[in-house]
Parts: C-alpha cells; structure tokens; sequence
C-alpha cells in the first residue's frame, strides 16, 4: 500500500456516470412496475429493485467493492441483524392466527 | 524491593483546574469523568431503593401513598440502568484501560470520546429533571399504552434523557471497536489481547446494534405522547405488543451490555490472582461473541404471557436456553483456572469469588424463567426481580467493584486500605444474598412485582431483605470513604502491585497521558504466570 | 525509572515511516493511512447503528402494513406521485454529485471538490423544498395525524368524497380513520427522521465544503469528504427504499 494516497480505489468518471444512469432507469421502471397488477408480486418487485438499487450505490458510490473485508463484513452485519429483528417479530405474528387468534383491527 | 516512588508526571498532573478536565480529550480522564458521575447515579438510584424497602418492611403499604411507590421503582430501574449499570464498566473500566491493555496513546477518536460523557450528562439532566418535576411511574420499561396514552407523568423527559444518554452508549461501543480493530500495537494480533478487551469488543457490538432498536422505539412513544400518533395505542389502532418486542430487542441484549464487560474483569482477576493462563483462552474469548450474538435472538423470553402466540414463544424458550452454553463455557473455564492455581484472597478476588457464586444463581434461575410452563407461574413476581438482581447486580456490580478495586492501583497509583476493602467485599456479598435470596422465595408463593402491599404472611422474608438491603448499602458506602482516603493517604502502590502480567501494568502508575513512554514491541501471549515470569515479578 | 513527561511528536512512529508528519495527522495515529482506516471503519459502524435504527421503523411499517393492507393503499394513493418522483431523481443525482466530490478531493482537483459539493447541497435543498411543499399538502388535507387528522377531509371538502370508501374496502369508515392514521404516522416519522437526517447532512456538507475551499483536503488526507459521502449516500439508500414503500402501494 502506498502511503502517499493511502491506496485508495479511484474509479473512473465513468462507472459514476453508468451507475446514476442504472440508478435513473430502475427508479423509472419502480414506478412502472407500480401500475401493473402483478398481485401479490408488487411488493416483491418494488423492494427487489430498491435492492438493486441499494446494493448499486454501496458497491459503488460507497467503494465497497473496493474495500476491506472488514467494510463488507460491517455491511453485512448489519443487514443480519436487520433480518433477526424481522424474522423473529414476525414469527409471532404470522403464528397469530393459528391458535384462532383475532388479530386487533381486523 | 525498592520502595515505589509516587510519579511526580502523570495524567492526572497534566493539567489542573476544572477546565482541564471538563475539556480533557485523555480517555484516562473522561474514564474519571464517568467514574464520578455514574458513582452520583447509582447513589441516587440506591436512595430509591432505600425506599421501595422501607416501604416493604410492613405490608400496609401505610409509608407512600401507592403512586408514590410507583415512581421509586420505576426512577430506581431508570436510574440504575440506564445511567449506572449500562456505562459502569465500559466507560470507566474500559475507557481507561482498553488503549494501556493494547499498545494505544487513546481511543481512535478522543473528542467522540468526551462528547458521549457530555451526552451521558445531558440525558442525565433530563432524568434528574423528571425527577425533580415529579417523577414517573412507568416502570423502567415504559411499556405502551400506559406510558405513551394513559400516564399523567413526566414521560417524555425521562424517555428523551434514556434516548439521548443511548446515544452517549452508542459511541462509546463505535470508539471501542475501531480502537480495537486499528489502534493495537505492532504485533499484538487478536489471540494476545486481555479478554477484557474480546468482553468489550462483544459488547460494543451490542451497543451499535441494539440501542439505535431502542432509540427509534422511544421516538414513536414520543410521537406518539406529543403530537398524537397512534402507533402503539390500540384505541388508535396500534399495537403494545409491538411496543414490548422492540423493547426487548435492545434491552434483551442490553443485559449483556452490563455483564458481558463484568466477565471481562472477572478473566482478568482470576488470572492474576491463580497465576495462571486463563483455561481455554479462546473459548472464552469466542463466548463472549457468542453471547452478543445469542443475546439478539432471545428477547420475547420476556413476553410470554404478554400475547405472543405459543408456538413463537416455544422458538424462543427453546433459543433462551442457548446462551446458557457460552455463560457456562466462562464459568467452566474459570473453574479451571483456578484449579491447582496459587491462590489468593485480596479485595478484587474476593469480589470474583462472591461473583461465582451470585453468577451462578443468577444464571441458573433465569433457565427457569426460560421455561415456558415455569415463566407463566413465576412471571412478574419477585422471582423476576430477585433472578435479574442476581445478574445485573450479584454479577455486574461485583464484576464492576472488583475491578475497580483492582485497578485503582493502576488509575490512582495508591493503594486503599486492605482490611476495609476485605470486609467491605464480605459485607457486600453477604448483604446481597440476605436481600434478593428470600426475593426467590416471595416470588415463587406468588407475590407480585411492583406493589406496595402485600398479604401479611410475606412480611417476615420481606423484612430479611430490607435488612439484607441494609448491610448491602454500608458495604456499598464502605469502598467510598477508604477509596476516597487512598487518594491522598494511601501507600503509593508502584507499577504492579499485583504482579499480574497484562500490558497495562507495564506503565508507571498512574500511567502517563500518552500511557507509554515508547510503544512496547516485545509483547507476550496474554496471561504469561510462567514461573520465570513469577519470580521476577517477586510475587512467590 | 525515568517520568519524563514525553510529547507524541517526539516519540518514534510505531510503524517505521520516516517520512515527515502530514499536518493532519492526529498526534494519537502513528500514520495517515491508520487515521484514515480508523476513521471510515468509525464511519460504516455509525452506519450500522442507522441501519438498525430505521431497521425498527421498517418492522413497524410492515407490521401494519399486513395487519391494515387496504387503508395502506388508500393511504398511499392520496399521497402525490410526483413530487416524490422528482425527490428520487434530485437525491439520487446528489449521490452523484457527492461521489464525484469525493472521487475529485482523491484526484486532488480542489476546485472540483468544492463545487460538486456544493451541487450536492443544492439538490439536498431542492429535496428538502419538496417535502416541505408535500408536508403543506398534507396539513391542508388534514392527513396529519392528531386531532386534526380526517381522512376524508379533503375528498369531502373538494365534494367528491361522499362514496368513500372507494371499491372493494371492507372496511368501515371509522376503521379507515383509524388505520389511515397509523399509515400517516408512519410516514411522517419515516420521512421526518429521513429529513432530519438530510438537514444534518446539509450542514455537514457546509462544513466540509468550506473546509475544502480552504484548501484543508489533498489526494492524501480527504478522509472527511469520504465520510461525509458515506453518510450521504446511506442517506440516499433510505429514500430508495421509503419511496416504493410510501408512495407506490397498491397504484395499480
């Protein structure tokens, strides 16, 4: 590594340029998708492209390509700890109604 | 041996008056900062229990009026918490020596290091300010609808004081894990650290990842109280359950935030008072992982009787279980240890041996209110409270006090009076099992947490604990005054008054504001008590 | 043993580069390089606690959004596309901007540095603009919730609400009350926090970019650029993901 730029990745103008352009078409496509019925699909399909999304602009704009296993750990656990809380609080209530339990408001 | 000789340049000379320290950027400091400033919380927070056991020693219920109870208790558990429990060990303990135990002149990032003191003393402001307003009688665990639709008390002070002084915990966990990762010296890998440096590693995990949990929860109670949102209400369509699951994500979790650093000292202590390496070092090390990570994926154990449906709660009665095998690989592996060590009994050790024996209660009564038929019966009795007491104080408070008591050599460079600090840990240690051990035993005929009266044939184990409770204080007030003392009275106590082997014991005490005139670069395998090591430490 | 109190810059660097100190360099780092590690590493852990942290919104959201799927859809469909439409364009645009900023104080293009950021401050404050005008919307719609809150308010007012609920909800009107108010709530706390955050950004970004006016960055100290772009950006990524969720349920 060299210290005088601290080995820092610079990407190229273009990879910018490519990922916004990426970034613009899948925002268009989210809001097309939200016009077709696609059922139970909607919402799948509209968090699967703000996935993309997101995993564009960390890879990416944050350099997380190019960085330290440390860095993508960092990204990941977070992201595990995410799905612990969602996972186990809906395991509750998906449960809910097996035992002729009556959700509130419904 | 030569006479040790009082430093006349240290971190606590550099620099006088108040101002030097109010705007000390020397973690050694702001680890004196804290020090104060929780000791005045949990002093606090002792007054509250003072009266909650007043209160009980006659089932009347004829000292507080019951509303009055109500905000005791709660301003107790708030207190003690969150402002005493929670930063006890790291940010004293930790703040202090993690740099000297790895190599480092300070914490990766000094200035975020007094900005968490200074959010600690603002969220503490808040608190003390709904106190003095009045109080509140939530619980400590705010639970909705009550404390977001119903309570008339100062709700929102007291939820912004525990929101803001979170924030001072999440950055003392996010200055440990970088100092850890980046700060260590040039050869000290990973498997040569102190274990007190793994236990707060882990525990800086749990702090980043749980309290922004419980941050955003308090956030929605507040939208919630001041503008009328309905979000855990269910007049408004809201769901309380929610609320608790939140809740105990982090403060789950945040259980292990007040011990996991407590069994950090406890590694350290054992180690050096049996002369011995620590038995299954990386185990140990791992379980400390191990149990921030369990931790996360076992908080509805508290919400078993709260609406959650059967067969979540048996997923995690099941899980609940689990970190029993990392706290057990600890408690293992430090039997271990001291089997066949060179043991000793000064006032640190004394507070590791009492430690063993309330961990143990501890841990093993929380298997039953893991137990889903068990929980339903022993839920929010006194069972509860004497179970948590038996962790949070029985375990952490000893782990905090003997740590303190086994550095404060190393942070003062003077030694306190023996004899007041052995009988003070026997009276701690005996005072506590007089107050919570009959707890079980109320808990378990039925009765109930948080109220002021009780049927008259509980009186008898309710005034051994307000007894217990007595005994337990004076031993709390007992290391304050020969503590005090030692600061200008005690024997100077030279670098290494325990011979125990960890880098920090290398530099003069008190240590330097730099901790260490150059860099050690020759650093051992943590806990080296071989026997050429012993002898030149004249410890034999 | 000797006590001599002894000052960082003197002590040798623990790792052995002889080169002369860069002025930023903190006296507790023994290089540039670990200063520069320990502070992104510092960073992407602040970045964790964030995720986490909307990360309990989001359950909260979803949540209700299963326990109350048609007020969330009604909820939705009153909110206005556009306006949020443009909002993802200009804050995906000064994630852009900002890691072009970023890529310039690497490439040591001062100038360049300062203007991106400041391209990023403009299309923060055009978002910014935006919600504040979706914010009045709502206020006059009475979809703020608290006493205020109608639901049906707006439709009534502007007389074409009195066959609401629309198709297909089996809800009552009261119940429609109710949950289309948790929906609201959400959506302003999940946009209020996001937009907090932005402002916080903003303010950062002003710091910074006077910082680098000042000429305080080079290609080997931009470490601050870099967080602030970090930040920025992690920013961004909540409003990719508010947007579909707020915006787009049930369009069709």
């Amino acid at each position: 590594m060299s210290s005088g730029h601290s080995g820092v990745h610079v990407s190229p103008l273009s990879t910018y340029l490519s990922i916004f352009a990426a970034l613009m078409v899948l925002s268009a496509i989210t809001v097309g998708a939200a016009f077709v019925n696609l059922g139970a699909f909607n919402p799948i399909v509209a968090l699967a492209i703000a996935g993309v999304k997101a995993t564009l602009v960390i890879l990416f704009f944050m350099h997380v390509k190019y960085s330290s296993r440390l860095t993508k750990l960092t990204v990941v656990l977070s992201l595990f700890f995410v799905a612990i809380l969602f996972a186990e609080t809906l395991m509750d209530y998906a449960t809910r109604g097996w035992l002729n339990y009556t959700p509130m408001g419904q | 041996m030569e006479t040790p000789v009082y430093p006349a340049h240290n971190y606590l000379t550099n620099g006088h008056g108040l101002k030097s320290w109010l705007l000390t950027k020397d973690h050694k400091r702001i680890a004196i900062l804290y020090l104060i400033s929780i000791s005045a919380f949990f002093f606090l927070g002792g007054l509250f229990a003072v009266g909650i056991r007043l209160e009980l020693t006659t089932p009347q219920g004829d000292l507080f009026q019951p509303d009055t109870y109500n905000k005791f208790f709660t301003l107790h558990g708030v207190i003690m918490v969150f402002f005493f429990l929670i930063p006890s060990v790291p940010a004293v303990l930790g703040n202090f020596l993690i740099p000297p135990m790895i190599g480092a002149k300070d914490l990766a990032f000094p200035r975020i290091n007094l900005l968490s003191w200074y959010i600690y003393v603002v969220g503490g402001i808040f608190t003390l300010f709904a106190i003095v307003a009045g109080g509140v009688d939530t619980g400590w665990t705010f639970y909705t609808p009550y404390s977001a639709a119903s309570s008339s008390t100062n709700v929102v002070p007291t939820a912004l004081g525990v929101f803001i002084s979170g924030f001072s915990s999440i950055l003392t966990g996010l200055n440990f894990i970088v100092t850890i990762h980046r700060m260590r010296a040039p050869g000290l890998h990973w498997f040569k650290l102190p274990l007190f440096v793994w236990a707060h590693y882990a525990t800086s995990l749990i702090q980043v990842l749980g309290t922004p949990v419980v941050a955003i929860t308090i956030v929605m109670v507040f939208a919630e109280r001041a503008f009328g949102f309905g979000i855990f209400d269910p007049q408004r369509g809201g769901d309380p359950v929610l609320f608790q699951h939140l809740f105990w994500f982090y403060s789950h979790p945040a259980v292990y935030i007040m011990i996991l650093p407590a069994l950090g000292v406890i590694s350290e202590i054992v180690s050096t008072f049996s002369r011995k390496r620590i038995f299954g070092y990386s185990f140990v090390a791992f379980s400390s992982l191990a149990i921030a990570v369990f931790g996360f994926i076992v908080w509805a154990h508290h919400m078993f009787v709260a609406g959650i449906t059967v067969y979540a709660a048996m997923v995690f009665s099941f899980l609940s279980f689990s970190v029993a095998i990392p706290s057990a690989v600890k408690v293992f592996n430090w039997s271990a240890t001291l089997h066949r060590g060179s043991l000793s009994f000064e006032a640190p050790m004394l507070y590791v041996y009492g430690f063993f024996g309330l961990f143990l209660i501890g841990g093993l009564t929380g298997l039953f209110l893991a137990t889903l038929g068990t929980d339903i019966h022993l839920h929010d009795t006194y069972f509860v409270v004497a179970h948590f007491h038996y962790i949070m104080v029985g375990g952490a408070i000893m782990g905090y006090l003997g740590g303190v008591h086994f550095w404060w050599p190393k942070m003062i460079g003077r030694m306190y009076s023996e004899f007041w600090s052995r009988i003070s840990a026997i009276l701690v240690f005996v005072g506590f099992n007089l107050t919570f051990f009959p707890q079980f035993v109320l808990g378990y005929m039925g009765m109930p947490r948080r109220y002021h009266m009780y049927p008259d044939e509980f009186q008898v184990l309710n005034v051994l604990s307000s007894g217990g409770a007595a005994v337990l204080g004076l031993g709390y007030l007992l290391p304050v005054i020969y503590l005090l003392y030692s600061l200008k009275y005690g024997e100077v106590a030279g670098n290494n008054p325990w011979g125990a082997s960890g880098l920090e014991w290398r530099t003069q005490s008190p240590p330097l504001t730099e901790n260490f005139l150059e860099v050690p670069t020759d650093i051992p395998e943590a806990y080296e008590y071989t026997p050429k090591v012993v002898r030149e430490a004249k410890l034999v | 043993m000797s006590n001599g109190y002894a000052h960082a810059e003197g002590a040798p660097s623990m790792h052995g580069h002889d080169h002369a100190h860069h002025p930023a360099l903190q006296h507790h780092f023994s290089t540039m390089s670990q200063q520069r590690e320990a502070g992104v590493l510092g960073m992407w852990v602040f970045l964790l606690t964030e995720v986490l942290f909307f990360g309990g919104l989001f359950i909260t959201y979803t949540l209700y959004r299963m326990w109350y799927y048609e007020a969330f859809a009604l909820a939705s469909k009153s909110i206005e596309i556009v306006p949020g439409l443009i909002n993802t364009v200009v804050l995906i645009g000064s994630s852009l901007t900002m890691a072009l900023s970023v890529r310039s104080a690497q490439t040591n293009q001062r100038k360049a540095t300062v203007n991106w950021l400041i391209a990023t401050i403009i299309l923060g404050s055009v978002f910014l603009g935006i919600k504040v005008y979706e914010y009045a919307l709502k206020f006059e719609h009475h979809h703020v919730p608290g006493a205020t809150f109608d639901f049906f308010g707006h439709a009534e007012a502007s007389g074409e609400g009195h066959e609401a609920p629309a198709e297909g909800v089996t809800m009552g009107r009261d119940q429609i009350q109710r949950t289309t108010q948790i929906f609201f709530s959400l959506y302003f706390v999940m946009t209020g926090l996001h937009a907090l955050h932005m402002i916080v950004g903003i303010v950062i970004l002003f710091i910074i970019a006077w910082m680098a006016h000042k000429g305080r960055f080079d290609s080997e100290y931009h470490a601050p650029v870099e967080m602030t772009g970090l930040y920025w950006h992690f920013v961004d990524i909540v409003w990719i993901f508010l947007f579909p969720l707020l915006y787009l349920v049930e369009r069709h």
